[in-house]
């Protein structure tokens, strides 16, 4: 019953019931039928509760910094194609922390996918609100109830022309791993915001909270027409779940990068051509 | 007449920029030695900018910026007061009736050349070119080739323009042949014809790239961003990611995730974008990264004066970054430095596995001079990551603490990193006695004996005289006008030592300092930065009056120099 990215289980740090459990299963499970092995993935998180993931994968791992894991991540994707990259972070992380990052690297389209465990809370510094939260929530620093507008990812994506944009209840397994191997699959920027309840400290919305207020995306909706998509991006009586818009049609960055475009090795491989630089030295004979 | 120096002044969006470039080339296209650098505003039209051209004759090499003008073209209303505390009664004014009234200057050769009439004639933008005309005929340029070079520059404008400006220079040229004999020919080099051109900027991104550098992610600031400009434009040739970044934050660490795929990333920036990369940097600490910082100092604080030039971020490059992990620290003192010291920054990274600094500052990636191609020293890349097995262990305990560095799908091993805390394997961990302290020993104290012994070594060695009792102590961009200084001076009791690696200092520093009698400093800030650290590390403690510090946002200039060390010699040793 063993998957390949199974690591380090018992040193699991979250708490009884987190989302993350069954994300963190499902991801695993996604991967494996997809048939992409340990060896050529690199989970990339920042820190909070969900940054953590990594350490219970097996495959290679960057846990950096707050916020930074964007940044990170679109340089591994550039300076080595061959590699996946899965980004696995919080809502504070990547929204709040790392917002420009998130904006700025949908622009850039690099291929890669990031999760965002969204719990609309901070978690690992104890309940204070997340760019995510609703408004009215009342936390021990927001004490007369969070008063700013939430931040809508799904929205902000669509709005940047993100390459993929979905979103899940991480309580609907076998719909999330759908979803998370359509985000992997995609070439280009992939955004899976993941609706992953914090049992300890929100209390508003919780499990059950996830599935009355939230609904399955039927066929009915294209997620190729943009306009169609911004609608469903600002729906937030109920949210809709499923591939929000996706544009397939985009460059990825390194596609971009003209230097892969005969040659696809990683850079890694590559070699200095010694005479050329020679070469070029000695004709910088003029300004 | 050994030398001579050129100084044009004008407004930003006068052509300064083309005409300081074209005589550049023509210059050493004819077989002079030449030297520019040029001081201007933050501003892209208006103010008053200046560029000094120098040429030496014959075998006379020029590297330094001089206060003293020999020939100004003053190109604006307001030049000769924005340059004239640097004019003395020897100094030839080409002056334009229109501009200027030659009778308000009675204590310098005025010559009038129209220089704006051209602007009636042909059109505005040709006034550069004319400028370029009449320094060449001055100067005995050869005609065939001077207009080879404009219609080489030129022919992609179309037939208009290009014959507008041929047109222009003619005039230019003309005019200047008539007055040839107001400056004494100079003799020419003809070995300088097969030697390079380079400014800083491109001497630290072709020591990247002979570096093995092949990611550059950066936000342009003012005085670094020549180096991202010229890594982009030979990106193609020489495989190299380019990114612009959205900000510092994110270069810093688009570099670091560069170096973990075994690519080479640097990190371009200067004072204010360095201080964004505080926490990136310590993110190498902790991960032990590779990381290669060029920080082009500029004068702060906070955006200070974003092109000038300073020495004022070494306590910033020393301090920076929360905890506690080494870097090193070179600052170049001329254009074949700064393409040696690069590529020894790439391998020592690699080697080491800590971020290593080349401070430069304005005045160096903004100057240019001619230089021997066989002076532009290959050392060769020297890659440090290895194929990982099955039980690869990204932090295993080894002898000098460094781990060896895996890269993600080279070998079977997995290249686990963690800016927490970690163990052997990459894994957070909060075992304080266990692993923490062992951690600690592996990156601080068995690193840190390692990097004492950085390989190849640059020592300190002093130039000019080699007996003395006097010592003059620079570092990074000043290392050349006190060169200068020393050899007008011609003291053989003066010589002089600089620094080009600043951190950790050269083992050899307490011996060769202490040969000295007196010793004078000279740094570009207001409190002595290196001073501090020079006696913070070997226990030499150099008095304030003793020193020399500028912090005005100019360089130092070769007669400043000369001056300061005078006064000390003569004020009593």
């Amino acid at each position: 019953m063993g998957n390949p990215f199974d690591y380090n289980t018992e040193e699991i740090a979250w708490c009884p019931g987190c989302g993350n459990f069954t994300l963190h299963k499902t991801l695993k499970e996604a991967l494996t039928e997809l048939g992409i092995t340990p060896e050529e993935t690199v989970f990339v998180s920042g820190i909070g509760q969900a940054a953590k993931l990594p350490q219970y994968m097996k495959g290679h791992m960057f846990n950096g910094l707050h916020g930074r894991p964007l940044a990170v991540a679109m340089a591994i994707k550039a300076t080595n194609p061959e590699l996946t990259v899965i980004v696995n972070s919080g809502d504070g992380c990547i929204y709040g922390e790392g917002g420009n990052h998130f904006n700025q690297q949908i622009l850039r389209n690099p291929d890669i996918t990031v999760i965002t465990h969204n719990n609309q809370v901070y978690g690992l510094t104890k309940g204070q609100a997340s760019p995510t939260s609703d408004k009215g929530m009342e936390t021990p620093v927001q004490i007369y109830g969070v008063s700013n507008e939430p931040f809508n990812p799904i929205a902000a994506a669509v709005a940047l022309d993100a390459s993929f944009v979905s979103r899940v209840f991480v309580g609907d397994q076998e719909k999330t791993k759908d979803i998370f191997k359509a985000a992997i699959k995609n070439k280009g920027f992939s955004l899976v915001d993941a609706f992953s309840p914090c049992v300890s400290f929100n209390k508003l919305n919780t499990f059950k909270w996830y599935k009355e207020n939230t609904y399955i995306l039927d066929d009915s909706h294209d997620p190729t027409d943009r306009m169609q998509a911004f609608q469903k991006a600002i729906e937030t009586k109920k949210y809709p779940l499923g591939i929000i818009y996706r544009n397939s049609s985009k460059r990825t960055f390194w596609e971009a990068t003209m230097i892969y475009e005969t040659n696809k090795s990683p850079l890694y491989k590559r070699k200095l051509n010694m005479d050329a630089l020679k070469q070029f030295i000695e004709s910088k004979k003029e300004l | 007449m050994d030398d001579l120096s050129i100084v044009l002044v004008g407004a930003a969006g006068q052509g300064i920029q083309t005409v300081e470039q074209f005589m550049v080339n023509l210059f050493k296209m004819t077989g002079y030695n030449v030297y520019a650098t040029k001081e201007y505003m933050s501003r892209v039209r208006g103010g008053m900018n200046s560029t000094e051209l120098r040429i030496g004759s014959g075998k006379k090499r020029v590297r330094a910026y001089v206060d003293r003008i020999d020939l100004l073209i003053p190109l604006h209303k307001n030049a000769i007061e924005h340059v004239q505390h640097r004019l003395s009664k020897s100094t030839i004014i080409l002056t334009d009736p229109d501009l200027i009234n030659q009778r308000e200057y009675p204590d310098y050769q005025c010559i009038a050349v129209p220089f704006t009439k051209i602007k009636k004639e042909i059109g505005s933008k040709f006034m550069n070119v004319f400028a370029v005309g009449v320094l060449s005929g001055i100067f005995r340029i050869p005609e065939k080739s001077a207009l080879q070079f404009i219609k080489q520059r030129f022919e992609t404008k179309g037939e208009l323009i290009l014959n507008k400006n041929i047109n222009s220079f003619n005039r230019g040229h003309k005019k200047g042949e008539t007055l040839k004999d107001i400056i004494p020919e100079m003799e020419k080099e003809p070995n300088v014809i097969n030697e390079i051109l380079l400014d800083g900027n491109q001497s630290v991104g072709l020591g990247a790239i002979a570096g093995g550098c092949n990611f550059i992610s950066a936000y342009p600031m003012s005085p670094s961003t020549g180096t991202l400009v010229f890594l982009a434009q030979h990106s193609r040739k020489f495989d190299i990611v380019v990114d612009q970044a959205e900000d510092e934050i994110a270069a810093i660490n688009k570099a670091i995730g560069a170096w973990y795929t075994g690519a080479r990333g640097i990190a371009s920036t200067s004072g204010g974008g360095f201080s964004l990369m505080s926490e990136g940097l310590s993110l190498t600490g902790m991960i032990e990264s590779p990381l290669v910082i060029h920080l082009a100092q500029r004068p702060g604080p906070a955006t200070g004066l974003p092109t000038r030039t300073a020495q004022g971020d070494l306590n910033l490059a020393l301090n920076a970054g929360h905890g506690e992990f080494h870097r090193i620290i070179f600052a170049p003192g001329s254009i074949e430095q700064a393409f040696f010291l690069t590529q020894h920054a790439f391998n020592l990274a690699d080697a080491l596995q800590i971020p290593v600094f080349i401070l430069t500052d304005q005045y160096l990636v903004d100057s240019y001079y001619n230089v021997p191609p066989e002076d532009m020293n290959i050392i060769g890349i020297r890659h440090a990551f290895i194929e990982t097995d099955s039980e690869y262990k990204r932090y295993v305990y080894t002898k000098n603490g460094i781990s060896p560095r895996g890269v993600p799908g080279f070998g079977e091993g997995f290249v686990r990193i963690d800016s927490d805390e970690h163990d052997e394997w990459g894994h957070i961990t909060e075992d304080l006695r266990g692993v923490r302290e062992k951690m600690i020993d592996k990156r601080i104290y068995k690193k840190g004996l390692t990097i004492s012994q950085i390989e190849p070594p640059i020592p300190l060695e002093p130039f000019g005289s080699e007996e003395f009792d006097t010592l003059v102590i620079c570092w990074g961009s000043s290392y050349l006008i006190v060169k200068e200084a020393l050899e007008e001076l011609n003291d053989s009791q003066i010589a002089g030592v600089h620094f080009s690696q600043v951190f950790p200092v050269p083992k050899n520093t307490k011996s060769v300092l202490h040969e000295a009698k007196n010793l004078l400093l000279i740094e570009g800030n207001a409190t002595g930065q290196f001073l501090k650290l020079l006696k913070l590390y070997t226990d030499i403690d150099i008095k304030k009056n003793r020193v020399y510090l500028k912090s005005n946002g100019e360089p130092f200039s070769v007669e400043e120099v000369i001056s300061f060390i005078r006064s000390k010699i003569k004020g009593g040793k």
